[in-house]
């Protein structure tokens, strides 16, 4: 508990920090990117956790919990995803997402 | 054994040496006739044994057990029941039906001795046989229409009998589905009938008859039931329009087309218009007087046909012909009502004698010359005397000569139609019998008399065909004396019609109760509970007009023969003078019939081509139902499956335009999401509050 | 519940069977599969006569040997077996066609195993269809009866397989969408909400379903279970599947599958939304009238014998929907007793055109011609089950045809006394079409001179010809049994219908 910072803070800032994973997501053109954009999106909702955890019920440790939980699911991803990246690079000689539309129907 | 018992029996005969014969037979050719006469053979003693019974109590007897049960709201139980009605009607179709079948079964033994179908023969034979005499047992409609349809389906399997022949296979077919039409009409009229009766038992149409005012709609007056269940009569005894099947039956073995297509098959229509005769009798008091109707198609029939029989040269056809204007004679005694029903009956009960003994004779000379043409044969008295006195015989008879069975029997039927008044169709009987006198004898004179052909070597056949010819020509002799009064009692005593006493009262009164209860009419329900009340003035209660007392005309007598000469007389000389006339043309060859022939032109052909009927009904089925059903057919397939089709198309073209959506590129996806989130959200705060 | 699960027994027989032998039977042992698939269908028959003689005909209204308990409390999904007359009836006509379908399949070659695995499956669902009172399990097992008729016609059948296999099987799951929005209405209608079908009855009678609501899903209802009954225009999966498809599966599809759409419109739609079907009754009549008149007339167009076959079913099953919609004691027992002799017929009718065309390898009727004289077992047979068809009397079909036209006449409404006049012309149109085929395929002289060589009826082939005529012949000649079977259990829904008094 910070004197003078209320959840509002948080929230806002977890927020801003969404939006600029999401527009990362959508906006790279290089996997890598995206990737990196996957990985603020979810401190964004571990933020939210924690925070929330705090200040409404800061007696239990569900959301602490959970983003232990998160942070050690969001490495497992991030290792997936590069090993991916790095195989279609050595398929197709770049990470540029627009070149990998195999699903095109 | 009581009477109901023994007359569940005679049916049941028949069908057991059927049955034995279809699981043991194993297509034997000394085992199954003989199992199938004796059958028949003990079913006609028992048939005797059951004549003799009724002779002394005439009383009818019902017997029945349930063989069809429905729950129902406004029956209580809707029962169909199949069983027996022994009465003299029925006794004297049971000795008639035993007696023929039995000499054929006879006769067959020689006919078809050479058949390689033989035991397939002998076991339809049975199950004609067991068909045939169920129907006649019928104690309601229902059970007549079951076995109706199975003498049809018994038919259908003889005239088709020799199954590589092209024009057997047309026949049958024809013969079925033109009973089929027939049949729909009748099936129609017993619809209506035991709907609006509330039973088609025999033993209570006639006393429930005075409620049809009451019961039956407005727009279904009686008569036009009646007439629906003669539509069946049309069917299977061939009266015009249907009459088209049954020349083309002769294409069955011979033995056949004188058992079940001249002696008791094809009269299973007279026979079933004389049992609901009470029907057609009540509908004189109703719009549409239907005996009328009945004797105007049979007199016309029995024209056409004797008119057709005149230029035919095919011996079984001449003789389908004939048959086809004796029913025609028969159905319009029944229409003179009264004695005609007795005429009628009679008439049944001596043609089929004589007509099956022609047929029969006929079948001796196929045998014997192996051909149908007339003019193949001549002077076959003298190798085959037997056959051809016995043939004589039944020419007489059929040509109403004293002391031959049909004297009697026409002499009724005439004397029916004087009797109700009926003088136009009395002179065409009377015409009828003139020619039916010269197309026999023009037959006879040609195929028994005169040259002989050069070559082959007819002979008289073997004694299990000439024995039903002389049992037969007996009864062509002495069958018309069972007309005759025996001590106040005679054919007419037992086989009559008689009138409801009170018909009359209770179609008055039924009409004043649909008057004050409109509502009731058709309702099974109300009409049978205002029905059972006791008479209530219906038109003092609701000011409508009292209706006027039923009229109807008296009801003729059933009576014994009696030889009345102003009738008797003018048909005998008729009679007389068409074998004269046949004499002088085919024997002394007076008059060269082609000649006739080629004067009277176009009016020759038209007869001789049987009016054409046949071909306009084969141009019907061709131009008309056949391409309706290929419209239907194409329809089908292109219309109705073509929207199955087209929707199974639709899809493909939706799902055609709606892939372009896949993009294969995982951001456009996410882009797609977080649209989506967005909407989601924007709906969650307008709808929300 | 002490007694023997006899029901589970009938329909696990060949269920179970189908299981193992997919899993454990390799498919060179096809003798091994084909005796093993006899023996199934085989218990199950004769677990059927058993329960025939422990049925308790005095009570053929109410539900007997009913099996019990549930499977997903929250969700009233439960497991509820019984039989009354009419599931009995139906019981005993799948038991039939499944024995005498695996004995037609004998001579089977190509994929043997897989084939009898899924004809085993088939059947099982059938008979789980027609006993099971709970819709959840009603309607699983009604997808367990439709699906593998998709593989069957697809691999094994003939001519344009795989586009009659797809037609069909699209157009019945077309039906079953149908039919899940219309179970989970009535689920979502009830309270408290149930899927048993007696207490979804109960709710009917006690009016919980308001009469908008039963005149909406009715519609739903009956035309999901209508597809698969052949209702006119929903037909067209019916004459291009029954002629792809091999003919074991033809006469389990024609002989039974098309009795389950009509068991189910009368056992859901009817039964449970009564106030729908009295305003949707004449709409149906008009459409069965179509059915009936339609498909008797077309079938006399057509040259292939499996299509004048299954042209003769919709017409049939026209007769059936007539009888449902009279809504009248007499005019059900008449649709009830015609799908049980319409489904012994058709079988004997299949069974037949699949002999004909493994002697002749065509079944087209102008390569016909004279096979009387060959064959004269199936000449015979063809002959006794077109008589059933045209309505013989003495034979099953008549007094089926007889009370659905008595049943639409005796109803109070001059509208369908109109439609019962109509229909019955169609046995005149019926006899021509069925003495057609006879004429063009068994009878006259023989087309080709190859014809002459070939055989009769092997015994193998004769068994289940012999079975379904016996069985024709029987109800045909003394249908009483039967019709006391059927009445007991009309009895609940006429009550339902307010046709008859409770």
């Amino acid at each position: 508990m910070i004197p003078g910072v209320g959840i509002g803070h948080f929230l806002v800032l977890s927020a801003a920090l969404f939006s600029v994973g999401l527009y990362g997501v959508i906006a790279r053109r290089s996997a890598v990117g995206v990737l990196m954009g996957l990985e603020l999106m979810f401190n964004a909702a571990n933020l939210n956790l924690v925070a929330f955890n705090a200040y409404l019920h800061s007696g239990a440790m569900a959301g602490q919990m959970f983003t232990l939980f998160t942070i050690t699911i969001a490495a497992a991803e991030a290792t997936v995803g590069l090993a991916l990246v790095v195989s279609i690079f050595r398929a197709r000689r770049s990470v540029r997402l627009e070149h990998v539309d195999l699903l095109k129907g | 054994m009581t009477f109901s018992t023994a007359t569940w029996i005679v049916p049941l005969l028949p069908l057991g040496g059927f049955l034995f014969n279809f699981l043991f037979g194993r297509g034997s050719r000394r085992l199954v006739p003989r199992v199938a006469l004796l059958a028949v053979g003990s079913a006609l003693a028992l048939s005797l044994v059951l004549a003799a019974q009724v002779l002394g109590d005439p009383a009818p007897k019902v017997d029945g057990i349930p063989w069809l049960s429905v729950t129902n709201q406004v029956f209580g139980h809707f029962t169909i029941s199949v069983g027996t009605l022994l009465d003299p009607l029925s006794a004297m179709m049971l000795v008639v039906v035993t007696l023929v079948s039995f000499l054929v079964h006879l006769y067959s033994l020689g006919y078809m001795s050479e058949d390689p179908g033989l035991a397939r023969f002998f076991m339809y034979l049975g199950l004609f046989t067991f068909s045939m005499l169920g129907l006649v047992v019928s104690p309601n409609l229902f059970q007549m229409y079951i076995f109706w349809e199975l003498v049809g389906l018994c038919s259908y399997l003889l005239i088709g009998f020799y199954t590589t022949k092209p024009e057997a296979n047309q026949a049958c077919k024809k013969a079925f589905v033109v009973n089929r039409v027939g049949d729909l009409g009748m099936f129609l009229g017993i619809l209506f009938l035991s709907y609006y009766l509330g039973t088609s038992d025999f033993s209570a149409i006639a006393a429930h008859l005075g409620s049809w005012p009451l019961f039956g709609p407005a727009w279904l007056p009686l008569g036009a039931v009646a007439l629906l269940l003669f539509c069946g009569a049309v069917g299977k005894s061939a009266q015009f329009p249907l009459h088209v099947w049954l020349p083309d039956a002769m294409e069955g073995p011979t033995p056949v087309s004188a058992l079940i297509h001249a002696a008791t098959m094809v009269a299973a229509g007279v026979f079933m218009v004389a049992r609901v005769y009470a029907v057609f009798d009540a509908s004189l008091m109703g719009s549409v007087n239907a005996p009328l109707v009945v004797a105007c198609v049979g007199g016309f029939t029995s024209l056409f046909a004797a008119t057709i029989a005149c230029t035919q040269f095919d011996i079984k056809r001449v003789l389908a012909y004939s048959t086809l204007s004796q029913l025609g004679y028969m159905v319009m005694a029944l229409g003179a009502g009264g004695l005609g029903v007795t005429a009628g009956a009679f008439h049944l009960f001596t043609h089929a004698f004589f007509k099956a003994l022609l047929f029969l004779g006929a079948g001796s000379v196929i045998h014997a010359v192996h051909s149908n043409d007339v003019r193949a044969m001549g002077g076959l008295r003298r190798k085959m005397p037997l056959t051809g006195i016995t043939f004589l015989v039944a020419s007489l008879a059929i040509s109403g000569i004293w002391p031959f069975a049909g004297f009697f029997s026409k002499d009724m039927i005439l004397a029916a139609l004087k009797d109700a008044h009926m003088t136009g169709l009395y002179v065409l009987a009377a015409a009828v019998a003139f020619l039916t006198a010269f197309y026999m004898f023009r037959l006879y004179f040609l195929t028994f008399e005169g040259k002989e052909p050069e070559h082959g070597h007819p002979h008289e056949s073997p004694w299990t065909m000439t024995l039903p010819l002389v049992v037969l020509a007996v009864l062509s002799l002495g069958a018309g004396f069972a007309g005759l009064d025996f001590g106040g009692r005679s054919f007419g005593s037992y086989i009559r019609f008689d009138r409801s006493p009170t018909l009359a009262s209770d179609w008055t009164r039924a009409q004043g109760l649909a008057l004050a209860h409109p509502k009731a009419v058709g309702d099974y329900r109300l009409a049978t509970a205002l029905w059972a009340a006791p008479a209530l003035p219906p038109t003092a209660a609701t000011g409508l007009p009292a209706p006027a007392p039923a009229t109807i005309p008296p009801a003729q007598e059933s009576r014994a023969f009696v030889l009345d000469y102003s009738v008797a007389v003018p048909a005998t000389l008729l009679g007389l003078a068409g074998i004269f006339l046949a004499f002088g043309v085919y024997r002394l060859k007076w008059i060269d019939p082609g000649r006739v022939a080629r004067a009277l032109g176009p009016v020759y052909t038209t007869v001789y081509n049987k009016y054409y009927v046949d071909e306009f009904y084969r141009w019907m089925m061709d131009h008309v139902y056949y391409v309706v059903s290929g419209a239907i057919a194409w329809f089908d397939r292109h219309v109705v499956d073509g929207v199955m089709n087209g929707l199974a198309l639709l899809m493909q073209v939706a799902g055609g335009a709606l892939r372009r959506l896949q993009t294969g590129r995982a951001q456009a996806y996410a882009l797609a999401m977080l649209g989506g989130i967005l909407i989601l959200l924007g709906a969650l705060k307008v709808f929300v509050p | 519940m002490n007694a023997f699960p006899i029901l589970s027994a009938i329909w696990l027989a060949p269920f179970v069977t189908g299981l193992l032998i997919m899993a454990f039977v390799p498919d060179t042992r096809i003798q091994a599969i084909k005796w093993l698939s006899l023996g199934a269908s085989g218990l199950s028959l004769l677990l059927t006569v058993w329960l025939l003689a422990q049925f308790d005909y005095g009570r053929a209204g109410q539900l007997q040997f009913a099996e019990r308990f549930s499977l997903v409390p929250s969700l009233g999904v439960e497991y509820h077996l019984g039989a009354d007359g009419i599931s009995l009836l139906m019981v005993v006509l799948n038991s039939l066609i499944l024995f005498t379908g695996v004995l037609a399949s004998w001579g089977l070659k190509h994929r043997g195993k897989e084939f009898f695995v899924l004809l085993l499956l088939l059947g099982g669902g059938v008979f789980g269809v027609f006993t099971s009172f709970n819709l959840y399990v009603f309607f699983a097992l009604y997808e367990v009866a439709v699906l593998p008729m998709y593989l069957l016609i697809g691999i094994w059948g003939t001519g344009p397989k795989e586009y009659s296999a797809m037609k069909l099987t699209l157009m019945l799951m077309g039906g079953s969408a149908f039919l899940l929005l219309g179970i989970l209405a009535l689920y979502y209608g009830s309270t408290p909400h149930t899927l048993d079908i007696f207490e979804l009855n109960k709710a009917a009678m006690a009016g919980q379903f308001s009469p908008g609501f039963q005149k909406l899903w009715f519609p739903v209802l009956f035309l999901g279970f209508g597809v698969l009954a052949a209702l006119w225009p929903l037909h067209t999966w019916s004459p291009d599947g029954h002629a792809s498809a091999p003919t074991a599966v033809s006469m389990l599809h024609a002989g039974v599958l098309m009795k389950l759409g009509a068991y189910g419109c009368l056992r859901v739609a009817i039964f449970l939304l009564p106030a729908g079907a009295h305003f949707w009754a004449p709409l149906i009549a008009v459409l069965a009238l179509v059915n009936i008149v339609y498909g008797s007339i077309g079938a006399a167009a057509q040259t292939d014998l499996k299509y004048v076959t299954a042209y003769s079913s919709v017409s049939h099953m026209g007769l059936v929907l007539l009888g449902l919609a009279t809504l009248d004691t007499l005019g059900m027992n008449g649709a009830v007793l015609q799908m049980f002799a319409h489904g012994i017929m058709t079988g004997t009718f299949f069974a037949l055109i699949g002999m004909t065309y493994g002697r002749t390898h065509t079944r087209l009727m102008p390569k016909l011609g004279g096979l009387a004289q060959v064959m004269p077992f199936i000449a015979a047979a063809y002959v006794i089950a077109g008589m059933a068809g045209l309505g013989l009397p003495g034979l099953s079909s008549f007094p089926a045809e007889l009370l659905v036209f008595l049943g639409a006449y005796f109803t109070q409404d001059l509208f369908f006394k109109v439609v019962a006049v109509i229909a019955l012309t169609s046995i005149v149109f019926t006899a021509l079409y069925v003495l057609r085929v006879l004429q063009k395929t068994f009878y006259g002289p023989i087309t080709e001179p190859h014809y002459k060589e070939l055989g009769d009826a092997t015994l193998v082939e004769r068994i289940p010809v012999v079975i379904l005529i016996t069985v024709m012949v029987l109800v045909g000649v003394y249908p009483f049994p039967v019709l006391r079977l059927i009445d007991g259990g009309l009895i609940a829904v006429a009550q339902t219908l307010g046709s008859l008094p409770r």
